[in-house]
């Protein structure tokens, strides 16, 4: 660690018995499921949110295997419906939602901030139940029938006509909606209230602030999409006419009801990415980022425009062509932050010290795809090029290059970041870097060649294609892609659970990066500090002297090793 | 909530004073993130309420006379009986976020139980004026309201015929059973958890005597029920006859 500012403390709050944080502090079941730890929650919010990836990840298995002959291969369409909807629902309410904020933002919010836990543990302890409860619905459903609405549920389908578990399926996605506004909750009181002396509000670190925009966006949006739901579960239920056209009910109010929270939805995914390719960019960069405060109110702006601009999935509904205008006009202004964000990480990078550990790559590979993600964007917020595109794979491939291609690389990249701050034990990094090259060549098999099909005339969920077999091409490709993803998905599983085993030990601090969770020891204690942290420098206060000194250092050191897949940092302290 | 729920966690290793959780430097940042933890929950329950509000004046805005109609059923004295124990109730809770702040326990815990009585009173009465409903054939589905006069009174009848669109009477219906359910649903909850506080009060819970916040927290939610239903009041029971 070469800056003296970061230093304070260092020594301090190691402890003198390294043995004794927060996994193996108690060993019993109850110990983990009683749980006040926000760490420990964590731990449980990554084993169980794997789970439900691992199911979504099955379905949308089957979904590729199904499109790679035109007529369809094993599904029946009622199935096929299905399996599609089990995909949507499991990916988008049971990962997508909770997996950066309740994995790696309970984990880290307050380390990052210098506080001993969240502002309310039983709280977030109560939000993962809720997230099991809402879960185990969810799959019950899914067993006992399943659903096939397609994750939005519109009316009147959902709420008159479909004789699958929609009742069953909402009630679990209302309790979980419910595990993400407790979550908001704790989090935004803890930014709030809970920040270690010196922690100014320009000094939290970037990931800090994109939980805090999610948090807003979870806050005000969840309990309007909780409700619109609830009010289907009372309309199949209790019969009461909400949304039914046949008593003058408009069911395209629920339509401006769930995209206004499931718009904002959206950046609720990929927000805590941004945060995480921020941190990840500056500390692979050594670099400190480029414009701080654009970059933190860039994720303000998006949170608080994501709301006005549910309008765009509506372009072909009855809303009025006026109305049309506007959404897409404001849809328009989300690209300017999300541009300034691609813009300050390239500027950090430039002339940085980059060093191309596997978690970078993973950010490296995030700046493309999302830009390809943000772009496409653009054609579907437009209002003629929409229209066209509408329900086609272009849409399909477009929110997947933001889900997955954002969230899911921001997430693979944060937690190879985080996972030996998390357990303690380094991974083997040789294997992670050509993870995460196959992750990306997998990535962009798959999602690519769908932009051509759905501008080709692909429509989304159609599990045949007789009508046009000139895509099975494209569509072959797209499944090919989706296995490589797929062994991509399935290999962190490996590795990471082998470094548990034979990892070496992780030092503090084995990324020399900067922040105050790198302070404490690897694995964290209970308390996360043994003494409360004073934080007295900048954020990513990289000084360029020293830096390039460790370079040329580090340099040094790594050709005259033949062990390359070691981190070449790990021996600062 | 969940600081309320169990004040016997303790037994971390920092000595510190009575009723301060762990997590907390001082008694003052303890109170002052409870009090932030309870306005953003409050902010989110204004979204939950919120949406429903936006959907009644839609279709209110659409069918003003099929609303003004169906309206009159609803019997403004018990509508107004109501609003009045609720206020009262307010004001009950205040006087107990008060005694709380000057550490009288005994005063706590008559005013809460006096609130308690109220929201009791309230769902009795809430109780009576859904049965009413149901004798009429009021609840929106088959057979709604097979008796137009009955339930309605003459302003249903327009030169002998029923003038009263009975689809758009089912919506103000549906409406009205969703909304004032799910508030009833509040105050239900707002029972328990006053319950449990007088509770922790009885026990001389550290989490309670030491601070008045946590009272202060139950005060805020049960006046954000409040104020619901006194926009629930006017919008449902005291109509104008649409120009």
């Amino acid at each position: 660690m070469s800056s003296p500012a970061i230093t304070k403390g260092e020594l301090k709050n190691q402890p003198q018995n390294e043995e004794v944080n927060y996994l193996n502090v108690e060993h019993t079941i109850s110990s983990w499921l009683l749980t006040g730890d926000h760490k420990r929650i964590a731990m449980l919010y990554l084993v169980s949110a794997s789970f439900f990836f691992f199911l979504g990840s099955i379905a949308a298995g089957l979904i590729r295997f199904e499109l790679t002959s035109p007529a369809g291969v094993v599904l029946e369409s009622e199935t096929y419906n299905k399996i599609f909807s089990a995909h949507g629902i499991i990916m988008i309410f049971q990962f997508l939602v909770p997996a950066i904020p309740a994995i790696l933002g309970n984990f880290l919010l307050p380390l990052m901030i210098g506080a001993r836990d969240l502002a309310f543990p039983r709280l977030n302890l109560a939000s993962w139940y809720m997230f099991m409860v809402g879960g185990a619905l969810i799959l019950i459903g899914m067993i006992g029938g399943g659903v096939d609405t397609g994750w939005t549920f519109y009316t009147p389908y959902s709420s008159m006509y479909s004789n699958t578990q929609v009742t069953l399926v909402l009630v679990g996605i209302f309790i979980s909606g419910f595990s993400s506004i407790t979550t908001g909750i704790n989090f935004v009181a803890t930014i709030h209230k809970m920040r270690a002396p010196g922690m100014t509000w320009f000094r939290l670190p970037l990931f800090v602030w994109a939980m805090y925009s999610t948090s807003l966006l979870m806050i005000l949006g969840t309990p309007v999409v909780a409700i619109t739901l609830l009010l289907v579960v009372f309309e199949r239920l209790f019969k009461l006419p909400i949304f039914s056209p046949e008593l003058g009910g408009d069911p395209v109010l629920f339509q401006h009801l769930f995209w206004f929270y499931s718009h904002p939805a959206v950046y609720i995914m990929i927000l805590p990415a941004f945060g995480i390719i921020s941190e990840l960019i500056a500390n692979f960069s050594r670099k400190r980022i480029f414009g701080y405060h654009f970059v933190a109110f860039s994720s303000i702006a998006i949170a608080g425009l994501g709301f006005l601009v549910w309008g765009h999935h509506m372009f072909i509904s009855s809303q009025s062509m006026y109305e049309s205008i506007v959404f897409s006009l404001i849809s328009f202004l989300v690209a300017v932050p999300s541009a300034i964000k691609i813009f300050n990480w390239t500027t950090t990078m430039y002339k940085g010290n980059i060093r191309l550990q596997s978690p970078m790559i993973y950010a490296i590979g995030f700046l493309g795809i999302f830009t390809v993600g943000g772009l496409t964007g653009l054609f579907l917020g437009g209002t003629g090029t929409d229209v066209h595109l509408t329900a086609t794979y272009f849409v399909v491939a477009h929110f997947h290059y933001v889900m997955v291609g954002g969230t899911l690389l921001g997430f693979l990249g944060g937690l190879h970041y985080w996972w030996p701050k998390m357990t303690g034990r380094l991974y083997n990094d040789g294997i992670a870097k050509v993870n995460a090259v196959i992750v990306f060549i997998g990535f962009n098999l798959t999602f690519f060649p769908q932009f051509i099909l759905g501008w080709m005339g692909m429509p989304r969920r159609y599990h045949y294609y007789y009508f046009a077999p000139e895509f099975q091409a494209y569509h072959i490709m797209s499944t090919l892609g989706s296995s490589v993803l797929g062994f991509g998905l399935i290999l962190p599983a490996f590795y990471l659970t082998m470094s548990l085993i034979n990892g070496k030990k992780s030092g503090p601090n084995p990324w020399g990066a900067h922040g105050l969770e790198w302070e404490t020891a690897s694995p964290p204690p209970t308390s996360n500090f043994l003494e409360t942290p004073i934080v007295l420098d900048e954020v990513y206060d990289f000084d360029p002297v020293s830096e390039h000194e460790q370079d040329m250092k580090d340099l040094d050191k790594w050709e005259s090793t033949t062990d390359h897949q070691s981190f070449p940092t790990e021996d600062h302290h | 909530m969940s600081a309320i729920s169990n004040p016997m966690d303790h037994g971390h290793d920092h000595g510190h004073e009575p009723g301060l959780h762990h997590q907390y430097e001082d008694m003052a940042q303890q109170s002052e993130t409870y009090i932030v933890g309870m306005w953003t929950f409050l902010v989110s329950e204004v979204m939950f309420f919120g949406a429903l509000f936006l959907i009644y004046t839609l279709y209110r805005w659409n069918y003003q006379l099929d609303f003004y109609i169906a309206h009159e059923h609803l019997d403004v004295k018990l509508g107004a009986i109501n609003t009045t124990v609720l206020l009262f109730s307010s004001f009950t809770m205040v006087m107990a976020v008060q005694s709380a702040q000057l550490k009288n326990r005994l005063k706590v815990m008559g005013y809460l139980a006096v609130t308690v009585l109220c929201a009791c009173t309230f769902l009795v009465i809430k109780y009576f004026e859904y049965k009413s409903k149901f004798a009429d054939h009021l609840y929106p589905g088959a057979g709604f309201a097979d008796d137009a006069v009955k339930a309605f009174g003459n302003h249903a009848l327009e030169n002998g015929h029923v003038a009263v669109n009975m689809n758009h009477a089912q919506l103000f219906y549906g409406l009205y059973f969703g909304m004032t359910g799910l508030h009833a649903l509040h105050i239900i909850v707002g029972i328990g958890v006053i319950i449990s506080l007088i509770r922790l009060w009885f026990n001389r819970a550290n989490t309670v005597i030491h601070d008045y916040v946590p009272t202060e927290m139950v005060g805020l939610y049960w006046h954000f029920v409040d104020l619901v239903w006194i926009f629930l009041f006017p919008l449902f029971y005291l109509m104008p006859l649409p120009r």
